[in-house]
């Protein structure tokens, strides 16, 4: 179980115009601003659901996710995920969860794909027969069969993505973060994608929190939508529950994605 | 270790990728501190002594601290790169991983290109030892594997210091390279043959002269206090130091982008 309890973090942003004489300046009189990135975040996952974590850009997706996962540490507020809070017990909570960036790579860029599984298998100590099922069962739910021999590099990016998912997942965490699993996918790899993590959730369990700006992501995958705006919590709640909010009258007919465009309009926080 | 062990052998798979360039650049930085050392014999052909330290001494010293600085530099790449590490995100994967961090940062950047100035300084060390007038016996012979190592861990933490500073400004700064790069340079010579200001400052602020000096001093038979070998040890507590502070910077870590 996941719960964030009025959770803040702000960072310091330098500022200055642009130009020559305003960057020498700066050497020695910096401006800074505080941007408040996130203030009082609260909200409660229980084990096994799918949550859809959007907002536009800079909102706070990723400061929250980095929290989660243990690499902030939040100005204030408390967080406990399975008991712990993740920037204290860091190597204890890792262990028990899995992060995809969608532009991050994590596989060793030159070697193969399979040889960087067996790192991962190191790093994290996985017994050799739990490593052994897990990715037979991984290979063949994301069909990496042909890619596995191929260094990372030569991959194509659906392909790059399948195995990275396979990567967050080898040593079976409880808990998935994906942060823009589909982004830049064509539409077969990321109905695949799809797929797979409803297929995760379903057999194992697995507590998945999803952040997208892809809304097909969020209808196919999340029964719960968390939607965050300048920091703060805006609406928790299903997506029928955020289609009402949205279509206070005018069109009814409107795209998802042209119903979440208007809901950021209205809230004003873009 | 074992992790370590594997984290290299994947270096080494992917280097195998690019053979060429990596032969290239093993060739290339072969010859760039093979010039220093072909610097430091023609000064000699004009010179017999500096300071009383006749061209064997000098070697010797000179072939430790290559050999020092290669060795770390060699392990400890990972701090180098640090701050690029930061801006790219990869530092988040660390914190990602159920392992030390520092463990995982050395592992992920050990630098195989270092063979070239080892090899220098293996050269070096041969020809001084065999030039000096030394009676080798085991106090002497682990005295100066005292110094190498000792070395080693001086240059490693103050890699550490200077990668320290990426969590406080994201920004890699020279200072620490002038530290580096500049004790290596003047590292060649026996530190008090630049007076005692720079004695003094290489001795309490950056302990250089445990490392050099003195240990030096023992092995050229300039003294017998045997005391002396065992000063590369305090590089510990330097080291404990950097990492202390190494600690202090984790905890202020505030990542970057997306």
């Amino acid at each position: 179980m996941i719960t964030m309890e009025n959770v803040c973090k702000s960072y310091k942003v330098a500022k200055r115009n642009a130009g020559l004489k305003e960057a020498c300046k700066s050497l020695f009189h910096r401006e800074t601003e505080k941007i408040q990135a996130l203030s009082n975040i609260s909200f409660t996952i229980q084990d096994g659901e799918m949550v859809g974590y959007i907002g536009p850009n800079g909102a706070g997706k990723s400061s929250t996710i980095k929290i989660l996962s243990g690499i902030l540490t939040p100005d204030s507020g408390t967080c406990m995920i399975n008991g712990r809070i993740p920037w204290k017990n860091r190597i204890q909570h890792v262990k028990e969860i899995g992060v995809v960036f969608g532009q991050r790579s994590q596989l060793w860029w030159d070697i193969p794909v399979i040889d960087s599984f067996e790192l991962l298998k190191d790093i994290y100590s996985i017994p050799t027969p739990n490593y052994n099922r897990k990715l037979e069962e991984l290979t063949e739910l994301l069909q990496l069969q042909e890619i596995l021999k191929t260094p990372t590099r030569q991959l194509s990016l659906g392909q790059r993505m399948r195995c990275e998912i396979a990567a967050s997942l080898l040593h079976e965490p409880k808990l998935l973060f994906l942060d823009e699993p589909t982004i830049g996918l064509d539409a077969v790899s990321k109905l695949a994608v799809r797929d797979f993590i409803k297929k995760m959730n379903a057999e194992h369990g697995t507590t998945v929190i999803l952040t997208t700006h892809d809304m097909q992501d969020i209808e196919a995958l999340a029964n719960r939508v968390i939607l965050i705006g300048r920091g703060k919590v805006l609406l928790d709640g299903t997506l029928d529950d955020m289609r009402r909010t949205a279509q206070s009258g005018e069109n009814t007919n409107a795209s998802l994605d042209q119903l979440v465009a208007d809901l950021y309009q209205n809230m004003n926080i873009l | 270790m074992k992790l370590y062990c594997k984290y290299i052998s994947a270096i080494l798979k992917s280097t195998m990728e690019y053979k060429l360039s990596f032969f290239l650049m093993v060739i290339g930085r072969f010859l760039i501190s093979f010039s220093e050392f072909i610097a430091l014999s023609f000064l000699f052909s004009g010179f017999t002594q500096i300071k009383g330290y006749t061209y064997s001494d000098i070697l010797l010293c000179f072939s430790v601290m290559q050999m020092s600085f290669a060795i770390a530099e060699c392990i400890g790449r990972g701090f180098k790169v640090f701050s690029s590490m930061v801006k790219r995100g990869e530092f988040d994967r660390i914190l990602l991983r159920p392992r030390s961090t520092i463990l995982q940062l050395l592992g992920m950047r050990f630098d195989l290109g270092r063979i070239g100035p080892l090899a220098t300084a293996i050269i070096t060390l041969i020809i001084g030892v065999r030039k000096s007038q030394i009676l080798w016996n085991t106090g002497r012979i682990i005295t100066l594997f005292f110094m190498i190592s000792g070395g080693t861990l001086l240059f490693l933490s103050l890699f550490m210091f200077g990668a320290t500073f990426c969590f406080f400004s994201i920004e890699e700064t020279e200072l620490t390279n002038v530290l580096t790069y500049g004790a290596k340079e003047h590292g060649k010579y026996p530190i008090d043959v630049y007076g005692k200001g720079i004695m003094r400052f290489c001795t309490y602020i950056i302990p250089y002269t445990l490392i050099q000096y003195y240990p030096l001093l023992y092995l050229l038979g300039k003294t017998d206090n045997w005391l002396y070998a065992l000063y590369p040890f305090s590089v510990v507590f330097f080291l404990l130091l950097c990492y202390g502070f190494w600690r202090l910077g984790l905890r202020n870590y505030k990542s970057c982008g997306a």
